[in-house]
């Protein structure tokens, strides 16, 4: 008797050859070596850690200290800090009305040698020579009042970026390009909107500009004022935060025909010293001089938000990116990792039962660079998301005025650098599976991702090559950490770790490319090679 | 146990010169460092500010900083690839003193790295001279030139040769220490870049700022590099080289203990 015998198969379970069955698996072989996880954990801690320690401040002003010097730092209507400081002759202005005056011309002085500020009671203590800082300012405004960070708009003459209308601390734009002298300026106000005019020749005006002030309701001040900043000489030729040298400045402005309609019948000029405590500077020569129709403002100081660097303000500035400090670190450990990921299985042929079990080779390489990219990403948030909230709080409490603490600035750099850290990790990964030798996988990692940025951020590059360093190089991602606006209108170091020559997301967008065609020449790299 | 002859030299030479991958690395060490020592010279022009802040010979070696990544990646190789391979057994069959063979392999590896640095170093000095010259970096600006007849030159060449070297020495001796061949150059990778950046960050704390400048291997050796502005230094060039010398020895002398401490 024969009996056809049916070999015993157990139930096909349904898609074990699915993607996510290949990334679990990946995700068991990444998890299972306790030494990679131990250090991907340490990466992490790592970036913490160190966000948290530094910087921490330790801010004395009086007798106070930390927090509490921070009291006095005047905000603008947009609740970003600001220096508010410049000599003001005005006169109140009840309801709608405008202010035209000839600006002859702009003079100033610069503090030879001195590195300090000058205060309303002493001289400088460096010799004034001759000469106007690029944004020396002297013009009219209409100001909400002469409390620091009140709204404002205001058209100037500046020393060498030509006639301008600022308002609101932020607001910059341009007037007529040529530069000729005398100019004549104008500002209307209808309401709470205020109009700014520049004009050659005192007949043909051009409308520069046309903004609406919250806040600027009931009598406001409208007049003539002056402004310089501090001159700033960067340290040729590092990139670097370390380098430069300031020094104070007053800038002159001699008006003539000074028109104002709409204000009091029998108006004085009266002049004052605008925000004359913490951040001004005015110097003994500041002030309203009037010689018949002829008026000259001088005054020293500046109308603007206040930047990362601690060159335009009198207190400690910090930003969101001095606390990720410990990235770079953390992106070391990481991308090791990552490249190890795919070289070790190279190592002792474990490939060839991979590649046996998951034919389809760039799945494989897509399945790794997944489990990769997802550790790291939220490994690296949760690291960062510590260093950035609580670094940025404990630094506060320390007197550092932290920039920019908005919450979309906040997940933007929190996620932001999650997700850099995750493409490195995966042009890691791309960069091993195409070298598969350990030694030298790790090695071209390093150099290609972490050796860019100490390149471009340590200063030991000139600062043009730093720069292209920080645009081309992978490590260009790292601009996903500025966390504050650079402002063209206000001079200072841009430079790392507080400001990058990209745009954020430019700059995670070049590292992502690397990251693209690494894995795209990867997968192909495996396809066609023998394992 | 010092006791090198000419057999354990020769056997350590065959070795890293039957490696197919090491002349590969050494054409890499000299190309990538003349070739990023080019760049930056290239794009280095004489700016507004002070123009003598700029040191043309610190610019035309800028390629050390990452030619040493690649001096370490042969550094590693010599003692780590024996490590992978199970090699180290036979090598310490054939030679059972170990100290012996960590100097038999330091003294080859610091041959091959001297005679590569000379060449790749002159070719930086001589590319930056040509490059810097014609972006009106030049002594009728006010400027050191790149020349051989400057004493803080040569000081910067020859010291940039050894520099390599050290580098070379140290690697060897965290790489047996740490013997896994992939976490061996991340540990390296980790002591030669970490601390530059540290100290870039450390500038609200200028007491551990100049600590770090003053003791880190890479801050301290590289200080041979500057012609201009040294009394700016923390530390004198020779001393910085110094520097990294004790470090190497520590490291030397750790992985010469553990060598013959643990099983291979």
């Amino acid at each position: 008797m024969t009996a056809t015998m049916t070999p015993y198969r157990p139930p096909q379970q349904a898609g074990r050859d699915g993607f996510a069955q290949l990334v679990h698996a990946e995700w068991t072989k990444f998890r299972s070596l306790r030494g990679w996880v131990i250090a991907m954990v340490i990466g992490a801690v790592l970036i913490a850690v160190v966000g948290v320690l530094l910087p921490r401040g330790d801010s004395q002003c009086g007798t106070a200290s930390g927090a509490a010097c921070l009291a006095q730092v005047p905000t603008g209507p947009g609740g970003e800090a600001v220096n508010d400081s410049y000599y003001l002759a005005a006169q109140p202005l009840a309801d709608d009305g405008s202010i035209t005056v000839q600006v002859t011309s702009l003079t100033g002085m610069i503090s030879a040698g001195n590195g300090g500020f000058v205060t309303p009671n002493s001289p400088p203590p460096g010799t004034l020579t001759p000469g106007l800082v690029p944004w020396a300012k002297a013009g009219i405004i209409i100001t909400a009042g002469i409390r620091p960070g009140s709204a404002y708009a205001a058209m100037m003459v500046t020393g060498s970026h030509g006639v301008r209308m600022q308002y609101d601390y932020t607001g910059d734009v341009a007037g007529l390009p040529e530069a000729a002298s005398p100019r004549w300026l104008r500002l209307t106000r209808s309401g709470d909107v205020i109009t700014g005019y520049d004009s050659a020749d005192g007949k043909g005006w051009t409308e520069v500009g046309s903004v609406r002030l919250a806040g600027l309701t009931g009598t406001v001040q409208a007049g003539m004022f002056a402004a310089s900043p501090l001159d700033f000489t960067p340290n040729f030729p590092t990139y670097s935060e370390s380098g430069g040298s300031t020094s104070a400045s007053v800038a002159t402005g001699t008006f003539n025909d000074v028109d104002l309609r709409g204000g009091a019948a029998g108006g004085r000029w009266a002049g004052q010293a605008v925000g004359a405590t913490g951040a001004n500077y005015a110097g003994p020569r500041i002030g309203l001089r009037q010689a018949g129709r002829r008026f000259t403002v001088t005054g020293s100081g500046d109308i603007g938000p206040v930047v990362a660097g601690m060159v335009n303000s009198s207190y400690d500035t910090g930003t969101l990116a001095d606390h990720l400090f410990g990235v770079f670190i953390g992106l070391l450990i990481m991308i090791v990792i990552a490249a190890m990921f795919m070289t070790v299985e190279y190592r002792r042929g474990l490939i060839r039962i991979t590649l046996a079990a998951s034919p389809r080779r760039g799945r494989l390489l897509a399945a790794k660079a997944v489990v990769i990219g997802l550790a790291t990403f939220v490994l690296g948030s949760a690291a960062v998301a510590v260093a950035v909230i609580a670094g940025s709080r404990i630094a506060h409490n320390g007197g550092i005025y932290v920039l920019a603490t908005g919450w979309p600035v906040q997940a933007r750099v929190i996620l932001g650098t999650g997700a850099m850290l995750a493409v490195a990790s995966v042009l890691a990964l791309s960069i091993g599976t195409m070298l598969r030798r350990s030694v030298v996988a790790v090695a071209a990692v390093v150099v290609a991702i972490v050796l860019p940025y100490i390149l471009g951020v340590s200063g030991v590059l000139p600062a043009s090559a730093a720069e292209w360093v920080l645009r081309v190089t992978p490590a260009a991602g790292f601009a996903i950490e500025q966390s504050v606006p650079q402002y063209l209108q206000v001079i200072g170091h841009y430079g790392p770790p507080d400001y990058y020559p990209l745009t954020p997301w430019a700059g995670l967008a070049v590292l992502c490319a690397y990251a693209a065609a690494a894995l795209g020449l990867a997968a192909w790299l495996l396809r066609r090679r023998d394992a | 146990m010092w006791t090198i002859g000419r057999n354990q030299l020769r056997a350590e030479w065959t070795k890293l010169t039957t490696e197919p991958g090491t002349a590969w690395i050494l054409a890499f060490l000299c190309l990538l460092t003349v070739a990023v020592g080019a760049a930056t010279a290239a794009v280095t022009r004489c700016g507004a500010g002070t123009g003598s802040a700029v040191d043309p010979t610190r610019v035309s070696l800028t390629g050390i900083e990452v030619g040493q990544a690649v001096v370490a990646v042969l550094a590693v190789l010599v003692i780590s690839g024996e490590y992978s391979t199970g090699m180290i057994r036979t090598t310490f069959a054939a030679m059972p003193r170990r100290w012996t063979v960590l100097a038999a392999k330091a003294a080859v590896l610091t041959a091959v790295v001297l005679a590569v640095a000379v060449v790749t170093v002159a070719a930086s000095l001589l590319a930056g001279r040509l490059l810097l010259t014609g972006n009106g970096i030049t002594a009728a600006h006010g400027f050191a030139v790149v020349s051989l007849a400057h004493g803080p030159t040569v000081r910067a060449a020859v010291g940039s040769v050894l520099y390599l070297a050290l580098v070379g020495l140290l690697t060897l001796g965290i790489a047996t220490i740490v013997r896994d061949s992939a976490a061996a150059t991340g540990a390296v990778l980790g002591v030669l870049y970490v601390p530059p950046v540290v100290a870039l960050f450390l500038g609200s704390d200028p007491a551990w700022q100049r600590w770090v400048e003053r003791y880190t291997p890479t801050n301290a050796g590289l200080t041979i590099l500057n012609t201009t502005g040294l009394h700016g230094e923390v530390i004198s060039p020779w001393a910085g080289l110094g520097v990294l010398a004790a470090w190497a020895a520590a490291a030397l002398l750790a992985a010469g203990v553990l060598l013959r401490l643990r099983d291979a």
